[in-house]
């Protein structure tokens, strides 16, 4: 039992159109699970006012979400199949070297799949065939295996950013710790809270927006304002709280990963003091026409203003990440979540203070703006940590170079995977917009909300 | 012999997953082949309504065998998995993507209006079908026949899945795919009630069960002439008991699906996918790839016990699991008439103004404890209180705001 045995070396002239097919596919797979992770704890939500009141209207709600919930769920695990391929198709290097040390942690988060997978079924075709109660509980270990899917598949990507739990000695890994290495790196904390909150704020404001639109047309009944409060009030609590955690993993990877951090803020060169640049573009070492905040870095990353921050020229220009795109997504997921947070603050104000949703047409506009925005976020957010971390895959111990597969025909994999990818994206789009148009079951007929499937 | 050892057990458990996959998402497979023969007209529609019906409950489920299959592989064998990921590429990208159509058509089919739609929609699913176990069986044959080496992708991207063995085994697949189809939808149709799609799918059977016979022995003649080695070990023991497993139990269940046993028949369809690939297991052990043994292969010891260890706790969640939503689907309950139960007023606490004020009074300071602890707050314990305390805001702040959902 070696365990060490290792692929050598290979020359990929298409590494960048690799990198861009990871990066396509979890493009469409990350938004989709947000609903995943969020939306089933939504539709349990309606289902269990149904059962508290007995008021119809939840049930068709929670019944119409669930068709949707089904949806893109199917969705999420076929995009979730391709990623699991392209993890040995694209990045054998990776998986030889490295499989043993994280893939436990795919391992348990194959079991959640089950889970989810299996009471998604009853949930789903349980409508009206179950006792209410039983139903109801059916859908409860979907929404843990959200959580804990979440918590195995981010212990590994924390572990590429914050690795620990092996040794490499004469270029081949010992002495492996699985545990140490997915649960006791520094990143898996904030990166869990982070995504899971983002779950939430992705899946309120997208739906939410749904009925926003629906608002500025003039669809406005009982059923729509409670089908717009339950993802918003959600998605308003978790936004403000998105802010502060997403603090926290700035301050942690101004700690260990200081080469993104000086990429994040483009900061050229060491100094103290270090300021804090909203907005311009990163060139020769500064950042050109960014509005200054002195000082500002320094104390936000350190709470010390004169905390001295390391800059790009502090390593190899070979280690550097691509700045500007690495900037850009993080200055887009910061602005965003600001913009969220505060319109989270408008909604949560009106309903505490005034007791009703905001009545102003601007508030439904801005909604419609804030669901697509958040998915910017999202991924920006994910490009800020993914590309932020080059030129390692797993940082500072193996670069992307020496990951990458040697198989010829990357380009025209990454053709076929953009085109199924488009129809994908297409088909979602006319299967919710379906779903939107279907006719409101009453509760006379409530067997058309499910629909022939 | 396959002597138990620590480094055999994940393989053990990945050969298992592989049957499971096999036969649960084979015979979905088998259904979406059978919506592509289903014929047009009518009565077309019937055949491939029914193959839908029986299989969208339990479809994701069966799916996620190829997961566990994966997953365990690259933890247990990680340079054995990157050799096969690498060198088989084209057969696994076009099972991705096979994949990728049985899903999206599944999640088309519940929006489909018309008629015309819902038969382009099981085309989808019917071209998927027909790709993904052809190009995952023809990457099989490529492993069995020898044409994977270690190495980051070394071995020929076509030659690899496109060879005698590959393509025996892929013509297999979908023969065997589509015999196990039948059989359990022809037993679900006896469970309906539908005496028209029993019959149909009983046909079925026998005419896909015989094809798979013929196809098998067919099949051996290749083999022997492509893939020597693993030929001949598989009639050695112990492959050659499975082997003979396999045969006896799919002559069986075209002798019990001709006697209408179809519940018996669901079982001997499955311990024949099961036992042939046992038999290749068998036969291969305990070279995984050339050169490099299962030992070899293993990863490092306390890996494999964690590994192992997940496994079978995983397991205990899994199988209890399992068994709920194939009861659940095998009694039928997902296809009975629906009952309407009218939601009745629990009992239970109304959260009156006064408790909803507490609850936002209280939301309002866990935020702002909360806040202070992450913001502030250096290392692992002010974090964790931190993040508490922010995860009592947003639940308190719900159920503040709960009451009041529909208020005008
Ligand atoms: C709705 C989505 C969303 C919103 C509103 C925010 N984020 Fe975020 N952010 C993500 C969604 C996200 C994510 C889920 O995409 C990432 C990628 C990796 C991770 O753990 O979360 C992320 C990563 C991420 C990272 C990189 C961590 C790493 O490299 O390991 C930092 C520094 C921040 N975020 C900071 C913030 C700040 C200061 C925000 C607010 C002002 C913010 N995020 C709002
Ligand atoms: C931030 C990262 C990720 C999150 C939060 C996440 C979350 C999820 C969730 C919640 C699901 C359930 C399906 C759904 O809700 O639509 C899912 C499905 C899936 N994901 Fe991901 N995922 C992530 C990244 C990955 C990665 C890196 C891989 C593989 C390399 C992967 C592989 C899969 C697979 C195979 C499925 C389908 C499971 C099934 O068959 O049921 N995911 N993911
Ligand atoms: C949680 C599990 C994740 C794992 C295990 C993972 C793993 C990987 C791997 C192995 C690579 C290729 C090597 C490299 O470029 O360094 C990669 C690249 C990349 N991933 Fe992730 N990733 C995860 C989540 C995500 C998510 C959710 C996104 C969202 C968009 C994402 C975006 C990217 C991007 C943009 C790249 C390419 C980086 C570049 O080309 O510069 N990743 N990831």
């Amino acid at each position: 039992m070696t365990g060490a045995l290792t692929l050598d070396p290979v020359h990929q002239a298409y590494l960048l159109e690799a990198r861009q097919m990871q990066a396509l596919s979890f493009a469409v797979h990350i938004p989709l699970v947000c609903f995943g992770i969020a939306f089933p704890a939504m539709v349990l939500r309606a289902e269990w006012l149904w059962m508290r009141t007995g008021d119809e209207i939840y049930r068709v709600l929670a019944m119409r979400w669930t068709k949707v919930m089904v949806a893109l769920f199917a969705c999420g695990v076929v995009t979730g199949t391709i990623l699991s391929f392209e993890m040995g198709l694209l990045w054998p290097g990776f998986m030889s070297t490295f499989g043993a040390v994280f893939g436990l942690g795919f391992a348990l988060e194959g079991f959640s799949f089950f889970v989810e997978a299996i009471f998604i079924g009853i949930y789903v075709y349980g409508w009206n065939r179950l006792s209410a109660r039983a139903h109801f509980a059916s859908g409860i270990p979907i929404v843990l295996a959200g959580l804990t899917g979440s918590l195995f598949v981010l212990s590994v990507n924390s572990w590429m950013n914050d690795p620990t739990g092996f040794d490499v000695r004469d270029g081949r890994v010992t002495g492996v710790h699985p545990i140490t290495a997915l649960f006791g790196n520094g990143h898996l904390a904030f990166e869990l809270v982070h995504m899971y909150l983002a779950g939430f704020i992705v899946t309120g404001f997208l739906v939410a927006a749904a009925y926003a639109v629906g608002h500025l047309r003039g669809r406005w009944g009982r059923y729509e304002r409670i089908a717009l409060t339950i993802p918003l009030t959600v998605a308003a609590l978790a936004s403000p709280v998105q802010l502060l955690v997403g603090d926290w993993a700035a301050r942690e990877v101004a700690k260990t990963q200081p080469t993104k951090l000086a990429a994040l803020e483009g900061v050229g060169h060491t100094q103290r003091g270090a300021p804090l640049h909203l907005l311009g573009w990163y060139q020769d070492g500064d950042v050109k026409v960014g509005i200054p905040v002195p000082k500002g870095l320094s104390l936000l990353a350190f709470h010390d203003p004169n905390a001295e921050v390391q800059g790009l020229a502090a390593v190899p220009a070979a280690d550097r990440p691509p700045v500007n795109v690495t900037r850009i997504a993080f200055q887009l997921m910061v602005s965003i979540g600001t913009f969220l947070a505060a319109l989270g603050a408008w909604y949560l104000y009106a309903r505490t203070r005034r007791k009703s949703v905001p009545s102003g047409r601007l508030f439904y506009r801005l909604l419609v703006v804030a669901g697509p925005a958040s998915v910017v976020a999202l991924i920006g957010g994910w490009v800020t940590t993914e590309v932020g971390r080059q030129p390692w895959v797993v940082y500072h111990v193996m670069r992307t170079t020496d990951a990458v597969t040697a198989a010829h025909g990357i380009p025209i994999g990454y053709a076929t995977l953009a085109a199924f990818y488009a129809c994908l994206v297409a088909a979602v789009a006319w299967i919710l917009r379906r779903l939107a148009r279907a006719p409101m079951a009453t509760a006379a007929e409530p067997e058309r909300a499910l629909g022939g499937g | 012999m396959l002597g138990l050892h620590l480094y055999t057990l994940p393989i053990f458990f990945v050969v298992q997953g592989v049957a499971l996959y096999a036969i649960l998402a084979g015979a979905d497979f088998g259904a979406g082949i059978w919506q592509l023969l289903a014929g047009r007209g009518e009565r077309g529609g019937r055949i491939r309504d029914h193959a839908h019906r029986s299989m969208a409950p339990v479809w994701e489920a069966n799916h996620v065998w190829l997961i566990f299959v994966l997953v365990v592989l690259w933890t247990g064998y990680p340079v054995a998995f990157a050799s096969m990921a690498s060198t088989l590429a084209v057969a696994l990208t076009a099972a991705g993507l096979g994949i990728v159509l049985r899903g999206v058509a599944y999640a088309l089919r519940s929006v489909s209006a018309s008629a015309a739609e819902v038969r382009a929609v099981d085309t989808l699913t019917a071209v998927g079908s027909l790709v993904a176990p052809f190009a995952l069986a023809a990457a099989a044959g490529g492993i069995a026949s020898q044409r994977v080496p270690v190495g980051n992708a070394r071995g020929d991207l076509w030659s690899s899945w496109l060879n005698p063995t590959s393509i025996t085994a892929g013509v297999l697949a979908l023969l065997s795919s589509a015999y196990l189809a039948a059989v359990y939808l022809a037993a679900d149709a006896r469970r309906e009630g539908d005496a028209e799609m029993e019959a149909t799918f009983r046909l079925r059977a026998l005419i896909a069960g015989s094809l798979a016979g013929v196809a098998a022995i067919a099949g051996a003649l290749v083999v022997r002439s492509d893939a020597r080695r693993i030929f001949d070990r598989l009639f050695e023991t112990p492959a050659v008991l499975s082997v003979a497993v396999s045969v006896l139990a799919g002559a069986a269940t075209l002798a019990l699906v001709a006697r209408r046993r179809l519940d018996a028949a669901r079982v001997s369809a499955a311990v024949a996918v099961a036992a042939l690939v046992g038999g290749w297991a068998l036969a291969q052990n305990p070279v995984l790839l050339p050169g490099l043994t299962v030992r070899e292969a293993a990863a490092p010891h306390d890996v494999l016990v964690l590994l192992v260890v997940a496994i079978l706790a995983g397991g205990l969640i899994l199988f209890p699991s399992l068994g709920l939503l194939f009861r659940l689907t095998l009694r039928g309950s997902f296809t009975a008439p629906p009952r309407i139960e009218r939601g009745a007023p629990l009992p239970g606490p109304t959260s009156g103004l006064a408790a909803t004020l507490t609850a936002t009074r209280l939301a309002g300071a866990s935020f702002v404890v909360g806040a202070a602890f992450l913001f502030i707050g250096d290392g692992g314990w002010p974090h964790a209180i931190g993040v508490v305390a922010l995860g009592a805001f947003i639940v308190l702040g719900l159920s503040a705001l709960a009451g009041e959902d529909a208020r005008e």
